[in-house]
């Protein structure tokens, strides 16, 4: 029974809504609004044909690379300067102003830069991504427990076993909330970079109905792209659960 | 209490003293910003990226500077700052009102959530070809894109603030006869207004970057358009100094939100330093 009312709490609204959604269009004609069904058929029709291995299998190819790229250099550079005093304290100013600059203006810059191909694009969502990661990582570092830091010493903990175990570890709450960070910008430029410059990839499929005016195909294309950020929001809580078990664990206990 | 003491000064002896003065960190920034502008400088000259492409800091700053006394520089970065300001205010009024109504019971809170979860994250670039096609090239495209955008972020810290009221708090109003309004005054509202101003500083910066986005994108008239028009018509230097100025704008927008925060929230205990126990 409490089952079944949790259920019901977690599809009562969208179910609403769609039928809201389906009781108003039902006699539109409304060019800009299409029906429910109509955008499922379309959705099934755009996106499950050549177009997946065209648009969409590139465009998250980019995205997972930027992605990966920037959590793992993010990281590497947060550790190093996030441990060195006096490159954290020269470092500082301009690293927030490289986290203060609007990502997307990079896209222009780089497409100079680089020209107009993947790397373009994989180095937009790296030169966007990387500062929360980075920046976070830099704190978590600077922030870790000194008894545990210095029970390390006692240990005879040193070099890459003190990363390993003791600095990773207690930065990693940190860490994970830069990636949350990171994997929405991420996206945000995966779509701007296709967009601005390309000749394949979701942003540009996107953009390229909207000005033939297929309004029922840029809308099965927003779907779509709503689909894979609410995908990549999952896959990272399931991720950030596992590897912060420890953590939660740990603030159970103190409460 | 000896041990601690031992290691208290090891540690402070272990640190070179002068990294640990108070003007070391502001002194080490301004070092780090002339290192990098050089280091930028020095790349340019000796040819190691084009200069083509890449100008010198200094061809770029003093870009910069003719910028800053340019009537036009000035009323592009007040359109993109007005489509900003508009933007963040209605997100931020819509979303604390619907906040708090959602906050306000359970059931609402409960059946909302899956809808919220799945909304928050879609990204809001996704909505560029729509709001192309209701309003074109105008203000109004901005505007949709930046109140999608930084409406969530508050919404989401508005929820978890009216969630965090005490309910102890809660019940003592209710037993001294406070009633609905006078309740959200006075015990929703302090317990809520740090997320609030959170949520605030966080779609900020969210709004800038969707401002320039739009501008940048769809050609909403901007400090967006203006580096899209400099890249297509090949005029590297200002589209560089134009990129410097977004930077610049957003460490300002971080910095005011931070002066906000402190101003607002000084009777807070986050904001009035640690107590010395």
């Amino acid at each position: 029974m409490r089952f079944l009312k949790q259920i019901a709490y977690f599809v009562g609204l969208p179910i609403a809504l769609i039928l809201l959604w389906w009781v108003l269009t039902i006699d539109s004609t409304n060019f800009f609004v299409p029906k429910p069904g109509q955008l499922a058929e379309t959705f099934v029709e755009v996106w499950f044909s050549e177009r997946f291995f065209v648009d969409v299998l590139p465009s998250i190819s980019r995205l997972l690379t930027g992605l990966v790229l920037s959590i793992v250099l993010g990281i590497l550079f947060g550790i190093i300067i996030g441990s060195v005093r006096i490159l954290r304290q020269l470092s500082e100013p301009v690293l927030e102003f490289f986290r203060a600059i609007p990502p997307p203006v990079l896209v222009p810059l780089l497409m100079l830069i680089i020209g107009i191909n993947d790397q373009m694009k994989v180095m937009v969502i790296i030169f966007g991504a990387i500062w929360p990661v980075l920046l976070n990582t830099v704190e978590g570092v600077r922030a870790v427990d000194e008894v545990l830091s210095d029970t390390c010493r006692v240990y005879r903990i040193s070099g890459f076993a003190r990363f390993r175990y003791f600095v990773l570890r207690s930065a990693s709450p940190q860490i994970m909330t830069g990636v949350r960070q990171s994997i929405s910008i991420a996206l945000i430029l995966m779509v701007i970079s296709e967009m601005f410059a390309s000749s394949s990839g979701l942003g540009f499929a996107i953009v390229q109905f909207q000005r033939t005016f297929a309004v029922p195909q840029m809308w099965s294309g927003i779907l779509l792209l709503g689909l894979m950020g609410v995908s990549l929001s999952l896959i990272f809580q399931f991720t950030e659960k596992r590897v912060l078990r420890w953590y939660y664990g740990l603030r159970e206990v103190d409460r | 209490m000896h041990v601690t003491e031992a290691v208290t000064t090891q540690r402070a002896r272990r640190a070179s003293p002068w990294s640990q003065h108070p003007l070391a960190g502001p002194l080490l920034g301004v070092a780090g910003i002339v290192l990098f502008l050089l280091i930028w400088e020095a790349a340019t000259r000796t040819g190691l990226v084009n200069p083509k492409f890449f100008p010198p800091a200094t061809v770029v700053l003093a870009q910069l500077g003719q910028d800053l006394v340019s009537a036009d520089f000035w009323a592009s970065v007040g359109l993109t700052m007005r489509s900003w300001l508009i933007g963040l205010l209605s997100a931020g009024i819509a979303a604390t009102a619907l906040g708090f109504i959602i906050g306000s019971s359970t059931f609402l809170r409960r059946i909302t959530h899956s809808t919220i979860e799945f909304l928050r994250p879609i990204p809001s670039v996704a909505l560029i070809p729509l709001a192309v096609l209701l309003f074109g090239i105008k203000m109004e495209s901005s505007l949709m894109l930046i109140i999608y955008a930084s409406f969530w972020q508050i919404l989401i810290q508005v929820l978890y603030g009216t969630a965090d009221v005490d309910s102890v708090a809660m019940d003592t109003a209710k037993s001294y006869g406070l009633g609905w309004w006078a309740r959200i005054r006075y015990v929703v509202w302090p317990t809520t207004l740090p997320y609030l101003i959170t949520g605030l500083r966080l779609a900020a910066a969210v709004a800038l970057i969707l401002a320039i986005t739009a501008e940048l994108v769809i050609g909403a008239p901007g400090l967006g358009k203006e580096i899209a028009l400099n890249q297509s018509g090949g005029s590297v230097v200002p589209m560089y100094s134009l990129v410097v100025a977004t930077g610049l704008i957003g460490v300002a927008i971080n910095i005011g939100m931070r002066l906000l925060e402190k101003r607002v929230l000084r009777w807070h205990s986050s904001q009035r330093g640690d107590v010395i126990v």
